[in-house]
């Protein structure tokens, strides 16, 4: 006796794109009244100018279903097309119930299956991953994946080295099947992790019960690790680098972001790849930052529909991500 | 192996690629943080640039110990 399976798909494509963000601008001069710190000091070190910070009255499972309801309105679907919620989320306050279920709920998405992913920065192209291969098992059609953030929660206010550096936003897509192996719009995703170096960004459960990062080994492991990550993406995907209109990395730092690119033009990427530097007026969102760029950049005509992005998310865990996907 | 003055020469061409300072400043009794302005980040790339190319190892906490050119010289001397 054998068990039945779905017909299985050539693959999966991103469909729409959504963002969302608080309305509250904290500048690094409003920062500077708080710690010791300054505009420059700031611009120099991680390259934001300002950030989205959330008022208390706007949740995580907000920004999450405000970015899942414009990435649906973008892709055409009804909620009720959708049949899978992953949300890839490192900062709930509390970890009963997930974010994923209350989102669709929000969004009016039916019974969906629906879990949250925790892959910090990474989370994005995790979820992406996973998204893409339960469509082309048959295990679900029509996918919103979204990265979903409410750093704030987390950020010591007293700690310059990190309170100036992350934020809170939502980015979202949906993804579905492609009929033919010419309509694939997302490649095999490279991904992996290091817990060896699992301390290096984390909560201080002993102490302030806030993130930390150590800023020098993050940016080490960053800035050598990550490209290689990003070139075994384009890899997988059949694809050299000089085919990669567009890069969007994990806005973690725009010097990390900045290193990554070098490294990949070195490796034969074309000086005119467009490299997303949303960072600057978002700050790091973790895992809502790559899909935020993605959606940003689009709207603002620096990438159109049909080019060839390449993903990678790297972070907490630590852990790591990459794919190739064709902008919806 | 590499001798005194080549690394420091090499450590210069390091340090004006990173951070756009001129060879010729670079000189062993400069600090890197407040004569030559090179900030934490600046240096972990320094380091792990000097790391390819005189097969030494450079951790981050050896890394701050390293405050002028002439301790990161010697310091890849010792280790190479």
């Amino acid at each position: 006796m054998s068990l039945r399976l779905p017909a299985a798909v050539p693959g999966a494509k991103i469909i729409g794109l959504g963002s969302a963000q608080p309305d509250h601008v904290v500048t690094n001069h409003d920062l500077a009244q708080r710690v010791e710190t300054s505009d420059q000091w700031i611009r120099d070190r991680v390259g934001i100018v300002e950030r989205r910070i959330a008022k208390d009255d706007t949740s995580l499972v907000d920004l999450a279903a405000e970015a899942g309801s414009r990435a649906l309105k973008d892709s055409g679907l009804e909620p009720t097309d959708v049949d899978t919620v992953i949300v890839a989320t490192c900062t709930m306050t509390a970890p009963i119930p997930n974010a994923a279920a209350q989102t669709a709920d929000r969004i009016g998405i039916t019974a969906p299956a629906a879990f949250d992913l925790n892959a910090a920065c990474a989370g994005f192209c995790y979820g992406l991953g996973t998204a893409a291969d339960l469509i082309r098992a048959g295990s679900a059609r029509n996918v919103l994946v979204i990265g979903a953030e409410k750093l704030s929660d987390w950020i010591d206010w007293d700690d310059r080295s990190t309170c100036i550096i992350f934020a809170d936003a939502a980015g979202a897509a949906v993804v579905t099947a492609a009929r033919t192996p010419e309509e694939v719009g997302v490649g095999p995703v490279a991904w992996g992790s290091a817990g060896d170096q699992a301390a290096t960004i984390r909560i201080l459960e002993e102490s302030t019960n806030k993130l930390w990062q150590h800023g020098q080994a993050v940016f080490r492991w960053a800035t050598t690790r990550i490209a290689p990550v990003a070139l075994d993406a384009v890899a997988k995907a059949g694809l050299t680098p000089a085919d990669i209109d567009v890069l969007v990395p994990h806005q973690a730092n725009l010097r990390i972001v900045e290193a990554v690119a070098k490294r990949l033009r070195k490796d034969g990427a074309r000086e005119d790849m467009r490299v997303a530097d949303d960072i600057v007026h978002s700050g790091n969102t973790s895992s809502a930052s790559i899909p935020m760029a993605l959606d940003h950049m689009r709207a603002a005509g620096t990438v159109r529909s049909g080019e060839i992005a390449l993903l990678v998310g790297f972070g907490a865990g630590l852990s790591y991500a990459g794919q190739v996907v064709v902008v919806p | 192996m590499a001798d005194t003055a080549e690394i420091l020469s090499g450590l210069a061409e390091i340090v004006e690629e990173v951070a756009g300072i001129d060879t010729a400043e670079v000189t062993a009794d400069k600090s890197f943080v407040d004569d030559l302005d090179i900030d934490s980040l600046s240096m972990v790339e320094i380091a792990v640039q000097a790391e390819d190319k005189f097969g030494v190892k450079i951790p981050d906490d050896q890394l701050a110990e390293l405050k002028t050119v002439g301790d990161a010289v010697s310091y890849i001397e010792k280790n190479q």
